[in-house]
Protein backbone atom coordinates (compact mmCIF):
# COMPACT_ATOMS: atom_id res chain seq x y z
CA UNK A 1 0.00 0.00 0.00
CA UNK A 2 2.99 2.28 0.49
CA UNK A 3 4.88 2.14 -2.79
CA UNK A 4 2.35 3.85 -5.11
CA UNK A 5 1.94 6.74 -2.64
CA UNK A 6 4.47 9.10 -4.28
CA UNK A 7 2.93 8.53 -7.70
CA UNK A 8 -0.55 9.25 -6.40
CA UNK A 9 0.64 12.29 -4.50
CA UNK A 10 2.20 13.61 -7.69
CA UNK A 11 -0.94 12.88 -9.68
CA UNK A 12 -3.06 14.80 -7.17
CA UNK A 13 -0.57 17.62 -7.07
CA UNK A 14 -0.43 18.13 -10.83
CA UNK A 15 -4.21 17.99 -11.15
CA UNK A 16 -5.38 19.82 -8.03
CA UNK A 17 -2.68 22.46 -7.71
CA UNK A 18 -3.62 24.21 -10.98
CA UNK A 19 -7.25 24.34 -9.84
CA UNK A 20 -6.31 25.95 -6.54
CA UNK A 21 -3.80 28.26 -8.18
CA UNK A 22 -6.25 29.43 -10.87
CA UNK A 23 -8.83 30.21 -8.17
CA UNK A 24 -6.22 32.16 -6.18
CA UNK A 25 -4.99 34.11 -9.22
CA UNK A 26 -8.53 34.91 -10.31
CA UNK A 27 -8.98 37.32 -7.38
CA UNK A 28 -5.64 39.07 -7.95
CA UNK A 29 -4.51 41.75 -10.28
CA UNK A 30 -1.12 40.90 -11.76
CA UNK A 31 0.54 41.85 -15.02
CA UNK A 32 3.45 39.42 -14.56
CA UNK A 33 5.71 42.18 -13.28
CA UNK A 34 8.49 41.51 -10.80
CA UNK A 35 8.14 45.02 -9.35
CA UNK A 36 4.38 44.91 -8.86
CA UNK A 37 3.42 41.78 -6.95
CA UNK A 38 -0.13 40.43 -7.27
CA UNK A 39 -2.70 42.55 -5.41
CA UNK A 40 -5.94 41.16 -4.02
CA UNK A 41 -8.90 42.82 -5.75
CA UNK A 42 -11.75 40.50 -4.71
CA UNK A 43 -14.20 39.67 -7.46
CA UNK A 44 -13.34 42.67 -9.63
CA UNK A 45 -11.87 40.53 -12.43
CA UNK A 46 -15.13 38.61 -12.64
CA UNK A 47 -17.21 41.79 -12.63
CA UNK A 48 -14.97 43.24 -15.33
CA UNK A 49 -15.37 40.48 -17.89
CA UNK A 50 -19.03 39.91 -17.07
CA UNK A 51 -20.08 43.55 -17.40
CA UNK A 52 -17.33 45.69 -18.96
CA UNK A 53 -15.58 43.63 -21.61
CA UNK A 54 -16.78 44.01 -25.18
CA UNK A 55 -14.80 40.95 -26.31
CA UNK A 56 -15.98 38.53 -23.63
CA UNK A 57 -19.61 37.68 -24.42
CA UNK A 58 -19.09 37.53 -28.19
CA UNK A 59 -16.31 35.00 -27.57
CA UNK A 60 -18.68 32.92 -25.42
CA UNK A 61 -21.27 32.99 -28.20
CA UNK A 62 -18.66 31.96 -30.78
CA UNK A 63 -17.47 29.10 -28.58
CA UNK A 64 -21.01 27.74 -28.48
CA UNK A 65 -21.69 28.37 -32.17
CA UNK A 66 -18.50 26.57 -33.20
CA UNK A 67 -19.15 23.64 -30.85
CA UNK A 68 -22.80 23.24 -31.82
CA UNK A 69 -22.09 23.36 -35.54
CA UNK A 70 -19.08 21.04 -35.43
CA UNK A 71 -20.48 18.46 -33.02
CA UNK A 72 -23.94 18.37 -34.65
CA UNK A 73 -22.50 17.69 -38.11
CA UNK A 74 -19.97 15.21 -36.71
CA UNK A 75 -22.71 13.29 -34.91
CA UNK A 76 -25.06 13.04 -37.90
CA UNK A 77 -22.27 12.17 -40.35
CA UNK A 78 -20.41 9.93 -37.91
CA UNK A 79 -23.45 7.84 -37.03
CA UNK A 80 -24.58 7.65 -40.67
CA UNK A 81 -21.15 6.45 -41.80
CA UNK A 82 -21.05 3.89 -38.98
CA UNK A 83 -24.43 2.50 -40.06
CA UNK A 84 -23.17 2.17 -43.64
CA UNK A 85 -19.94 0.45 -42.53
CA UNK A 86 -21.74 -1.85 -40.10
CA UNK A 87 -21.43 -5.07 -42.12
CA UNK A 88 -18.72 -7.44 -43.18
CA UNK A 89 -17.02 -6.40 -46.40
CA UNK A 90 -13.61 -6.59 -47.96
CA UNK A 91 -11.43 -3.67 -46.83
CA UNK A 92 -13.28 -2.89 -43.60
CA UNK A 93 -10.11 -3.22 -41.53
CA UNK A 94 -8.27 -0.87 -43.86
CA UNK A 95 -11.04 1.71 -43.56
CA UNK A 96 -10.88 1.56 -39.76
CA UNK A 97 -7.16 2.30 -39.98
CA UNK A 98 -7.63 5.17 -42.42
CA UNK A 99 -10.28 6.64 -40.10
CA UNK A 100 -7.71 6.85 -37.30
CA UNK A 101 -5.41 9.13 -39.28
CA UNK A 102 -7.34 12.44 -39.11
CA UNK A 103 -7.67 12.09 -35.32
CA UNK A 104 -4.02 11.39 -34.55
CA UNK A 105 -2.24 13.42 -37.24
CA UNK A 106 -0.49 16.43 -35.67
CA UNK A 107 -3.20 19.13 -35.46
CA UNK A 108 -0.75 21.92 -36.32
CA UNK A 109 0.26 20.10 -39.52
CA UNK A 110 -3.36 19.44 -40.47
CA UNK A 111 -4.28 23.05 -39.74
CA UNK A 112 -1.46 24.25 -42.03
CA UNK A 113 -2.65 22.06 -44.89
CA UNK A 114 -6.20 23.37 -44.45
CA UNK A 115 -4.85 26.93 -44.33
CA UNK A 116 -3.31 26.40 -47.77
CA UNK A 117 -6.57 24.90 -49.03
CA UNK A 118 -8.58 27.89 -47.69
CA UNK A 119 -6.49 30.40 -49.67
CA UNK A 120 -9.12 32.46 -51.56
CA UNK A 121 -6.94 32.87 -54.69
CA UNK A 122 -4.83 29.73 -54.96
CA UNK A 123 -6.57 27.33 -52.61
CA UNK A 124 -7.95 24.06 -53.89
CA UNK A 125 -11.28 24.52 -52.08
CA UNK A 126 -12.25 27.48 -54.23
CA UNK A 127 -11.28 25.45 -57.29
CA UNK A 128 -13.85 22.82 -56.26
CA UNK A 129 -16.40 25.53 -55.47
CA UNK A 130 -15.94 27.08 -58.91
CA UNK A 131 -16.11 23.69 -60.63
CA UNK A 132 -19.51 23.28 -58.99
CA UNK A 133 -20.52 26.58 -60.62
CA UNK A 134 -20.68 28.49 -57.33
CA UNK A 135 -19.08 31.86 -56.57
CA UNK A 136 -15.70 31.62 -54.74
CA UNK A 137 -15.65 32.08 -50.97
CA UNK A 138 -13.16 34.06 -48.85
CA UNK A 139 -13.17 31.28 -46.23
CA UNK A 140 -11.12 32.30 -43.19
CA UNK A 141 -10.72 35.91 -44.37
CA UNK A 142 -14.48 36.46 -44.27
CA UNK A 143 -16.07 37.27 -40.90
CA UNK A 144 -19.18 35.25 -41.77
CA UNK A 145 -17.35 32.23 -43.13
CA UNK A 146 -14.48 31.85 -40.70
CA UNK A 147 -16.33 29.90 -37.97
CA UNK A 148 -17.98 27.45 -40.40
CA UNK A 149 -14.61 27.02 -42.14
CA UNK A 150 -12.89 26.17 -38.83
CA UNK A 151 -15.79 23.89 -37.93
CA UNK A 152 -15.18 22.12 -41.24
CA UNK A 153 -11.62 21.32 -40.15
CA UNK A 154 -12.91 20.03 -36.81
CA UNK A 155 -15.55 17.94 -38.63
CA UNK A 156 -12.86 16.46 -40.87
CA UNK A 157 -10.71 15.62 -37.84
CA UNK A 158 -13.38 14.20 -35.54
CA UNK A 159 -16.23 12.65 -37.53
CA UNK A 160 -14.20 9.39 -37.52
CA UNK A 161 -14.23 9.46 -33.71
CA UNK A 162 -18.04 9.31 -33.64
CA UNK A 163 -18.00 6.67 -36.39
CA UNK A 164 -15.58 4.36 -34.57
CA UNK A 165 -17.36 4.66 -31.21
CA UNK A 166 -20.73 4.06 -32.90
CA UNK A 167 -19.34 1.02 -34.73
CA UNK A 168 -18.16 -0.42 -31.41
CA UNK A 169 -21.62 0.26 -29.97
CA UNK A 170 -23.32 -1.41 -32.96
CA UNK A 171 -21.24 -4.56 -32.62
CA UNK A 172 -22.35 -5.00 -29.00
CA UNK A 173 -26.10 -4.68 -29.67
CA UNK A 174 -28.13 -7.80 -28.82
CA UNK A 175 -29.50 -9.77 -31.79
CA UNK A 176 -32.80 -10.94 -30.24
CA UNK A 177 -34.75 -7.70 -30.85
CA UNK A 178 -33.76 -7.87 -34.52
CA UNK A 179 -35.02 -11.43 -34.89
CA UNK A 180 -38.28 -10.45 -33.23
CA UNK A 181 -38.63 -7.42 -35.52
CA UNK A 182 -37.99 -9.53 -38.60
CA UNK A 183 -40.63 -12.05 -37.55
CA UNK A 184 -43.04 -9.15 -37.06
CA UNK A 185 -42.26 -8.03 -40.60
CA UNK A 186 -40.68 -4.67 -39.72
CA UNK A 187 -39.23 -2.73 -42.66
CA UNK A 188 -35.51 -1.88 -42.68
CA UNK A 189 -36.41 1.75 -42.09
CA UNK A 190 -38.55 0.90 -39.07
CA UNK A 191 -35.73 -1.26 -37.72
CA UNK A 192 -33.29 1.65 -38.05
CA UNK A 193 -35.45 4.33 -36.44
CA UNK A 194 -37.35 2.29 -33.85
CA UNK A 195 -34.72 -0.26 -32.87
CA UNK A 196 -31.11 0.53 -33.78
CA UNK A 197 -30.99 4.25 -33.04
CA UNK A 198 -32.82 4.08 -29.67
CA UNK A 199 -30.53 1.24 -28.54
CA UNK A 200 -27.49 3.22 -29.68
CA UNK A 201 -28.49 6.38 -27.85
CA UNK A 202 -26.33 5.87 -24.71
CA UNK A 203 -23.26 5.21 -26.90
CA UNK A 204 -23.91 8.27 -29.04
CA UNK A 205 -24.43 10.49 -26.01
CA UNK A 206 -21.05 9.44 -24.56
CA UNK A 207 -19.34 10.15 -27.89
CA UNK A 208 -21.05 13.55 -28.06
CA UNK A 209 -19.97 14.28 -24.47
CA UNK A 210 -16.30 13.71 -25.25
CA UNK A 211 -16.57 15.65 -28.50
CA UNK A 212 -18.38 18.58 -26.87
CA UNK A 213 -15.76 18.89 -24.10
CA UNK A 214 -12.94 18.99 -26.67
CA UNK A 215 -14.74 21.20 -29.18
CA UNK A 216 -15.42 23.83 -26.50
CA UNK A 217 -11.68 23.84 -25.76
CA UNK A 218 -10.48 23.83 -29.41
CA UNK A 219 -7.16 25.66 -29.58
CA UNK A 220 -4.64 24.34 -32.09
CA UNK A 221 -6.53 24.70 -35.36
CA UNK A 222 -7.90 28.15 -34.49
CA UNK A 223 -4.54 29.45 -33.25
CA UNK A 224 -2.75 28.18 -36.37
CA UNK A 225 -5.28 29.11 -39.04
CA UNK A 226 -6.74 32.44 -37.83
CA UNK A 227 -5.43 33.32 -34.32
CA UNK A 228 -8.92 34.61 -33.61
CA UNK A 229 -9.33 36.62 -36.86
CA UNK A 230 -10.76 37.70 -39.24
CA UNK A 231 -11.28 40.78 -37.09
CA UNK A 232 -11.95 38.73 -33.88
CA UNK A 233 -14.71 36.74 -35.59
CA UNK A 234 -13.15 33.40 -34.64
CA UNK A 235 -12.00 34.44 -31.17
CA UNK A 236 -13.44 31.76 -28.92
CA UNK A 237 -13.25 31.80 -25.12
CA UNK A 238 -10.13 29.62 -25.07
CA UNK A 239 -8.33 31.81 -27.60
CA UNK A 240 -9.38 34.96 -25.71
CA UNK A 241 -8.14 33.52 -22.40
CA UNK A 242 -4.85 32.60 -24.07
CA UNK A 243 -4.50 36.13 -25.47
CA UNK A 244 -5.08 37.60 -22.03
CA UNK A 245 -2.62 35.29 -20.35
CA UNK A 246 0.27 35.13 -22.80
CA UNK A 247 -0.04 38.15 -25.10
CA UNK A 248 -1.23 40.82 -22.63
CA UNK A 249 0.09 39.05 -19.48
CA UNK A 250 -3.12 39.85 -17.58
CA UNK A 251 -2.64 36.69 -15.56
CA UNK A 252 -5.23 37.48 -12.89
CA UNK A 253 -7.86 38.47 -15.41
CA UNK A 254 -7.11 35.42 -17.57
CA UNK A 255 -7.43 33.16 -14.52
CA UNK A 256 -10.88 34.56 -13.73
CA UNK A 257 -11.94 33.88 -17.32
CA UNK A 258 -10.55 30.35 -16.99
CA UNK A 259 -12.63 29.71 -13.86
CA UNK A 260 -15.71 30.79 -15.82
CA UNK A 261 -14.60 28.63 -18.76
CA UNK A 262 -14.05 25.59 -16.54
CA UNK A 263 -17.52 25.96 -15.04
CA UNK A 264 -19.00 26.33 -18.50
CA UNK A 265 -17.40 23.10 -19.78
CA UNK A 266 -18.36 21.37 -16.53
CA UNK A 267 -21.96 22.60 -16.93
CA UNK A 268 -22.20 21.25 -20.48
CA UNK A 269 -20.74 17.91 -19.33
CA UNK A 270 -23.23 17.57 -16.47
CA UNK A 271 -26.07 18.44 -18.83
CA UNK A 272 -24.99 15.73 -21.28
CA UNK A 273 -24.56 13.17 -18.49
CA UNK A 274 -28.16 13.92 -17.44
CA UNK A 275 -29.26 13.24 -21.02
CA UNK A 276 -27.40 9.97 -20.89
CA UNK A 277 -29.05 8.93 -17.66
CA UNK A 278 -32.43 9.75 -19.17
CA UNK A 279 -31.53 7.65 -22.20
CA UNK A 280 -30.70 4.57 -20.18
CA UNK B 1 -33.67 10.32 -44.53
CA UNK B 2 -31.23 9.60 -47.30
CA UNK B 3 -29.20 7.91 -44.56
CA UNK B 4 -32.04 5.58 -43.76
CA UNK B 5 -32.53 4.55 -47.36
CA UNK B 6 -28.82 4.18 -47.97
CA UNK B 7 -28.57 1.83 -45.03
CA UNK B 8 -31.67 -0.04 -46.00
CA UNK B 9 -30.61 -0.61 -49.60
CA UNK B 10 -27.09 -1.40 -48.48
CA UNK B 11 -28.25 -4.04 -46.05
CA UNK B 12 -30.53 -5.61 -48.61
CA UNK B 13 -27.76 -5.59 -51.21
CA UNK B 14 -25.48 -7.72 -49.05
CA UNK B 15 -28.23 -10.21 -48.36
CA UNK B 16 -29.16 -10.29 -52.01
CA UNK B 17 -25.58 -10.70 -53.10
CA UNK B 18 -25.23 -13.74 -50.89
CA UNK B 19 -28.51 -15.26 -52.02
CA UNK B 20 -27.98 -15.03 -55.78
CA UNK B 21 -24.65 -13.89 -57.14
CA UNK B 22 -26.26 -12.68 -60.33
CA UNK B 23 -25.94 -9.37 -62.14
CA UNK B 24 -28.21 -7.44 -59.76
CA UNK B 25 -26.15 -8.48 -56.73
CA UNK B 26 -22.95 -7.46 -58.43
CA UNK B 27 -24.34 -4.07 -59.41
CA UNK B 28 -25.41 -3.45 -55.82
CA UNK B 29 -22.04 -4.45 -54.53
CA UNK B 30 -20.36 -2.04 -56.94
CA UNK B 31 -22.75 0.68 -55.76
CA UNK B 32 -21.83 -0.05 -52.13
CA UNK B 33 -18.10 0.21 -52.80
CA UNK B 34 -18.69 3.42 -54.76
CA UNK B 35 -20.42 4.83 -51.66
CA UNK B 36 -17.50 3.73 -49.45
CA UNK B 37 -15.05 5.51 -51.75
CA UNK B 38 -17.15 8.69 -51.77
CA UNK B 39 -17.10 8.65 -47.96
CA UNK B 40 -13.34 8.07 -47.74
CA UNK B 41 -12.38 10.59 -50.41
CA UNK B 42 -12.50 13.80 -48.33
CA UNK B 43 -10.56 12.18 -45.47
CA UNK B 44 -7.84 10.90 -47.79
CA UNK B 45 -7.70 13.98 -49.99
CA UNK B 46 -6.23 16.24 -47.30
CA UNK B 47 -3.33 13.82 -46.81
CA UNK B 48 -2.94 13.38 -50.56
CA UNK B 49 -2.84 17.14 -51.04
CA UNK B 50 -0.25 17.57 -48.28
CA UNK B 51 2.03 14.92 -49.78
CA UNK B 52 1.60 15.92 -53.42
CA UNK B 53 2.22 19.61 -52.68
CA UNK B 54 5.36 18.79 -50.74
CA UNK B 55 6.92 17.56 -54.00
CA UNK B 56 5.93 20.63 -56.05
CA UNK B 57 8.10 23.53 -57.11
CA UNK B 58 6.89 27.01 -56.15
CA UNK B 59 5.49 27.45 -59.67
CA UNK B 60 3.59 24.15 -59.63
CA UNK B 61 2.26 24.78 -56.11
CA UNK B 62 0.80 28.11 -57.26
CA UNK B 63 -0.60 26.85 -60.56
CA UNK B 64 -4.22 27.56 -61.44
CA UNK B 65 -6.12 25.33 -61.94
CA UNK B 66 -4.34 23.39 -59.16
CA UNK B 67 -2.25 20.42 -60.35
CA UNK B 68 -3.63 17.18 -58.93
CA UNK B 69 -1.06 15.07 -60.78
CA UNK B 70 1.22 15.19 -63.81
CA UNK B 71 3.98 17.55 -62.68
CA UNK B 72 7.71 16.88 -62.30
CA UNK B 73 8.26 16.06 -58.63
CA UNK B 74 11.10 17.73 -56.75
CA UNK B 75 12.76 17.06 -53.41
CA UNK B 76 13.78 20.71 -53.12
CA UNK B 77 11.26 21.47 -50.35
CA UNK B 78 12.59 18.70 -48.11
CA UNK B 79 16.20 19.59 -48.88
CA UNK B 80 15.52 23.24 -48.03
CA UNK B 81 14.01 22.25 -44.67
CA UNK B 82 17.23 20.61 -43.55
CA UNK B 83 19.66 23.09 -45.14
CA UNK B 84 18.24 26.42 -44.01
CA UNK B 85 20.55 27.57 -41.18
CA UNK B 86 17.95 30.07 -39.97
CA UNK B 87 15.47 27.25 -39.50
CA UNK B 88 17.34 24.17 -38.21
CA UNK B 89 14.69 21.53 -38.72
CA UNK B 90 16.95 18.76 -37.51
CA UNK B 91 17.33 20.54 -34.16
CA UNK B 92 13.57 20.92 -33.84
CA UNK B 93 13.13 17.23 -34.58
CA UNK B 94 15.66 16.35 -31.88
CA UNK B 95 13.88 18.67 -29.42
CA UNK B 96 10.55 17.01 -30.15
CA UNK B 97 12.08 13.55 -29.76
CA UNK B 98 13.83 14.37 -26.46
CA UNK B 99 10.75 15.98 -24.92
CA UNK B 100 8.27 13.33 -26.08
CA UNK B 101 10.56 10.48 -24.99
CA UNK B 102 11.29 12.11 -21.62
CA UNK B 103 7.64 12.86 -20.92
CA UNK B 104 6.65 9.32 -21.90
CA UNK B 105 9.28 7.62 -19.72
CA UNK B 106 8.57 9.83 -16.72
CA UNK B 107 4.85 9.35 -17.36
CA UNK B 108 5.35 5.58 -17.18
CA UNK B 109 7.42 5.76 -13.99
CA UNK B 110 4.75 7.83 -12.24
CA UNK B 111 1.67 6.58 -14.07
CA UNK B 112 2.12 2.81 -13.83
CA UNK B 113 2.18 2.56 -10.00
CA UNK B 114 -0.69 5.05 -9.80
CA UNK B 115 -2.76 3.06 -12.32
CA UNK B 116 -1.95 -0.17 -10.48
CA UNK B 117 -3.11 1.17 -7.17
CA UNK B 118 -6.31 2.57 -8.70
CA UNK B 119 -7.02 -0.81 -10.35
CA UNK B 120 -6.24 -2.89 -7.26
CA UNK B 121 -7.61 -0.73 -4.49
CA UNK B 122 -10.58 0.89 -6.20
CA UNK B 123 -9.51 4.44 -5.55
CA UNK B 124 -12.46 5.96 -7.31
CA UNK B 125 -11.57 9.44 -6.15
CA UNK B 126 -8.59 9.39 -8.46
CA UNK B 127 -10.77 8.58 -11.43
CA UNK B 128 -12.70 11.73 -10.63
CA UNK B 129 -9.46 13.72 -10.51
CA UNK B 130 -8.53 12.50 -13.98
CA UNK B 131 -12.02 13.33 -15.25
CA UNK B 132 -11.67 16.84 -13.85
CA UNK B 133 -8.35 17.14 -15.65
CA UNK B 134 -10.17 16.10 -18.83
CA UNK B 135 -12.55 19.03 -18.45
CA UNK B 136 -9.95 21.61 -17.36
CA UNK B 137 -8.80 23.97 -20.10
CA UNK B 138 -5.11 23.39 -20.84
CA UNK B 139 -4.37 27.07 -20.13
CA UNK B 140 -5.29 26.50 -16.45
CA UNK B 141 -2.27 24.19 -16.22
CA UNK B 142 -0.13 26.48 -18.31
CA UNK B 143 -0.52 29.68 -16.26
CA UNK B 144 0.90 28.25 -12.99
CA UNK B 145 3.58 26.31 -14.88
CA UNK B 146 4.62 29.43 -16.73
CA UNK B 147 4.87 31.50 -13.53
CA UNK B 148 6.83 28.81 -11.65
CA UNK B 149 9.23 28.07 -14.52
CA UNK B 150 9.83 31.80 -15.07
CA UNK B 151 10.68 32.29 -11.39
CA UNK B 152 13.08 29.34 -11.51
CA UNK B 153 14.62 30.55 -14.79
CA UNK B 154 13.55 27.28 -16.42
CA UNK B 155 11.65 28.59 -19.45
CA UNK B 156 13.01 27.03 -22.65
CA UNK B 157 14.72 24.07 -20.96
CA UNK B 158 14.15 20.38 -21.58
CA UNK B 159 13.25 19.79 -17.92
CA UNK B 160 10.42 22.32 -17.86
CA UNK B 161 9.02 21.00 -21.13
CA UNK B 162 9.18 17.39 -20.06
CA UNK B 163 7.42 18.26 -16.79
CA UNK B 164 4.71 20.21 -18.61
CA UNK B 165 4.20 17.42 -21.15
CA UNK B 166 3.68 15.01 -18.24
CA UNK B 167 0.27 16.63 -17.90
CA UNK B 168 -0.43 15.33 -21.40
CA UNK B 169 1.14 11.87 -21.11
CA UNK B 170 0.22 10.79 -17.58
CA UNK B 171 -3.59 10.81 -17.84
CA UNK B 172 -3.44 8.62 -20.98
CA UNK B 173 -1.09 6.14 -19.36
CA UNK B 174 -3.11 5.96 -16.15
CA UNK B 175 -6.44 5.73 -17.96
CA UNK B 176 -5.34 2.93 -20.31
CA UNK B 177 -3.33 0.99 -17.73
CA UNK B 178 -6.10 0.92 -15.11
CA UNK B 179 -8.07 -1.14 -17.62
CA UNK B 180 -5.14 -3.46 -18.31
CA UNK B 181 -4.33 -4.04 -14.63
CA UNK B 182 -7.97 -4.71 -13.82
CA UNK B 183 -8.04 -7.46 -16.44
CA UNK B 184 -5.02 -9.29 -14.99
CA UNK B 185 -5.85 -12.55 -13.22
CA UNK B 186 -5.53 -11.91 -9.50
CA UNK B 187 -4.58 -15.50 -8.68
CA UNK B 188 -1.01 -15.01 -9.93
CA UNK B 189 -0.48 -11.99 -7.73
CA UNK B 190 -2.03 -13.69 -4.73
CA UNK B 191 0.22 -16.70 -5.25
CA UNK B 192 3.26 -14.42 -5.34
CA UNK B 193 2.16 -12.74 -2.13
CA UNK B 194 1.67 -16.11 -0.43
CA UNK B 195 5.20 -17.05 -1.48
CA UNK B 196 6.44 -14.01 0.38
CA UNK B 197 6.86 -11.45 -2.39
CA UNK B 198 6.48 -7.85 -1.27
CA UNK B 199 3.80 -5.59 -2.67
CA UNK B 200 6.36 -3.88 -4.88
CA UNK B 201 7.94 -7.20 -5.84
CA UNK B 202 4.57 -8.51 -7.01
CA UNK B 203 3.96 -5.38 -9.05
CA UNK B 204 7.48 -5.40 -10.54
CA UNK B 205 7.93 -9.10 -11.25
CA UNK B 206 4.37 -10.32 -11.92
CA UNK B 207 1.99 -7.54 -12.91
CA UNK B 208 4.26 -5.43 -15.11
CA UNK B 209 5.62 -8.27 -17.28
CA UNK B 210 2.06 -9.52 -17.78
CA UNK B 211 0.92 -6.10 -19.02
CA UNK B 212 3.69 -5.57 -21.55
CA UNK B 213 1.26 -5.10 -24.46
CA UNK B 214 -0.67 -2.45 -22.56
CA UNK B 215 2.48 -0.64 -21.50
CA UNK B 216 3.73 -0.49 -25.09
CA UNK B 217 0.37 0.77 -26.34
CA UNK B 218 0.02 3.46 -23.69
CA UNK B 219 3.65 4.53 -24.16
CA UNK B 220 3.17 4.94 -27.92
CA UNK B 221 -0.04 6.89 -27.42
CA UNK B 222 1.56 9.10 -24.80
CA UNK B 223 4.47 9.74 -27.15
CA UNK B 224 2.07 10.75 -29.96
CA UNK B 225 0.16 13.14 -27.70
CA UNK B 226 3.37 14.79 -26.55
CA UNK B 227 4.74 14.93 -30.10
CA UNK B 228 1.51 16.62 -31.26
CA UNK B 229 1.26 19.06 -28.36
CA UNK B 230 1.21 22.67 -29.44
CA UNK B 231 -0.08 24.95 -26.68
CA UNK B 232 2.37 24.05 -23.90
CA UNK B 233 5.36 24.12 -26.24
CA UNK B 234 4.21 27.41 -27.80
CA UNK B 235 4.40 29.17 -24.43
CA UNK B 236 7.29 27.36 -22.74
CA UNK B 237 9.81 27.04 -25.59
CA UNK B 238 12.02 29.58 -27.26
CA UNK B 239 15.18 29.23 -29.38
CA UNK B 240 16.72 26.27 -27.51
CA UNK B 241 13.92 23.75 -27.15
CA UNK B 242 11.48 24.70 -29.90
CA UNK B 243 9.49 21.63 -30.91
CA UNK B 244 8.34 20.77 -34.44
CA UNK B 245 4.72 22.00 -34.15
CA UNK B 246 5.88 25.39 -32.86
CA UNK B 247 8.65 25.60 -35.46
CA UNK B 248 6.23 24.87 -38.28
CA UNK B 249 3.71 27.35 -36.90
CA UNK B 250 6.40 30.07 -36.93
CA UNK B 251 7.58 28.84 -40.32
CA UNK B 252 4.19 29.68 -41.84
CA UNK B 253 4.73 33.33 -40.90
CA UNK B 254 7.68 33.94 -43.20
CA UNK B 255 6.88 31.58 -46.04
CA UNK B 256 3.15 32.09 -46.14
CA UNK B 257 2.91 31.68 -49.91
CA UNK B 258 5.33 28.76 -50.32
CA UNK B 259 2.80 25.96 -50.04
CA UNK B 260 5.32 23.35 -51.14
CA UNK B 261 7.59 24.12 -48.20
CA UNK B 262 4.69 24.26 -45.72
CA UNK B 263 3.38 20.91 -46.98
CA UNK B 264 6.81 19.30 -46.70
CA UNK B 265 7.09 20.44 -43.08
CA UNK B 266 3.57 19.24 -42.30
CA UNK B 267 4.29 15.86 -43.91
CA UNK B 268 7.50 15.41 -41.93
CA UNK B 269 5.72 15.98 -38.60
CA UNK B 270 2.80 13.74 -39.47
CA UNK B 271 4.69 10.78 -40.91
CA UNK B 272 6.08 9.35 -37.62
CA UNK B 273 2.62 9.60 -36.04
CA UNK B 274 0.99 7.68 -38.88
CA UNK B 275 3.64 4.96 -38.63
CA UNK B 276 3.26 4.67 -34.84
CA UNK B 277 -0.52 4.50 -35.09
CA UNK B 278 -0.28 1.32 -37.13
CA UNK B 279 1.11 -0.43 -34.02
CA UNK B 280 -1.56 0.65 -31.56
CA UNK B 281 -4.72 0.78 -33.67
CA UNK B 282 -6.92 -1.07 -31.22
CA UNK B 283 -6.21 1.31 -28.35
CA UNK B 284 -6.48 4.65 -30.13
CA UNK B 285 -10.14 5.38 -29.53
CA UNK B 286 -9.88 4.46 -25.86
CA UNK B 287 -6.79 6.62 -25.58
CA UNK B 288 -8.56 9.52 -27.23
CA UNK B 289 -11.43 9.35 -24.79
CA UNK B 290 -8.85 9.66 -22.02
CA UNK B 291 -8.17 12.62 -24.13
CA UNK B 292 -5.08 14.21 -22.78
CA UNK B 293 -5.09 17.94 -22.73
CA UNK B 294 -6.15 19.22 -26.11
CA UNK B 295 -6.52 22.90 -25.49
Amino acid sequence: MVFPAPAIAFLLLTMLFPVAFTLYMSVQRWEFSALDPPTFIGLRNYADFLFNDARFWPSVARTFAFTLLAVAVETVLGVAIALIFNREFLGKGLIRTIFLFPMVATPVAIALVWATMFDPNLGVLNYFVEELGLPPVLWTSDADWVLPALALVDIWEWTPFITLITLAGLSSLPSEPYEAARIDGASPRQILWDLTLPMLRPTIVVAVLFRAIDALKTFDIIQVITQGGADFSSETLNIYAFQNAFNYYHLGYASAILVFFFMLVMGVSILLLRVRRAAE
Amino acid sequence: MSTGTAVATGRRSVAAARARPGFGGLARRVAFYALVIVILLPFLFVFYWMIINSFKTLVDAQAWPPKFWGFTPTLANYRALFQDPANPFLDFTINSLVIATGATLLGLILGLPAAYSIARYKQNGLGLVILTARIMPGISFLVPLYIIFSRLGMIDTYSSLIISHLIVTMPIIVWLMVGFFEDLPRELEEAARVDGASMFGTFWRISLPLSKAGIVASAILAFIFSWNNFMFSLVLTSVNTKTLPVAVFNFMGYSSINYGAISAAAALITLPVIVLVLFVQRHIVQGLTAGGIKG
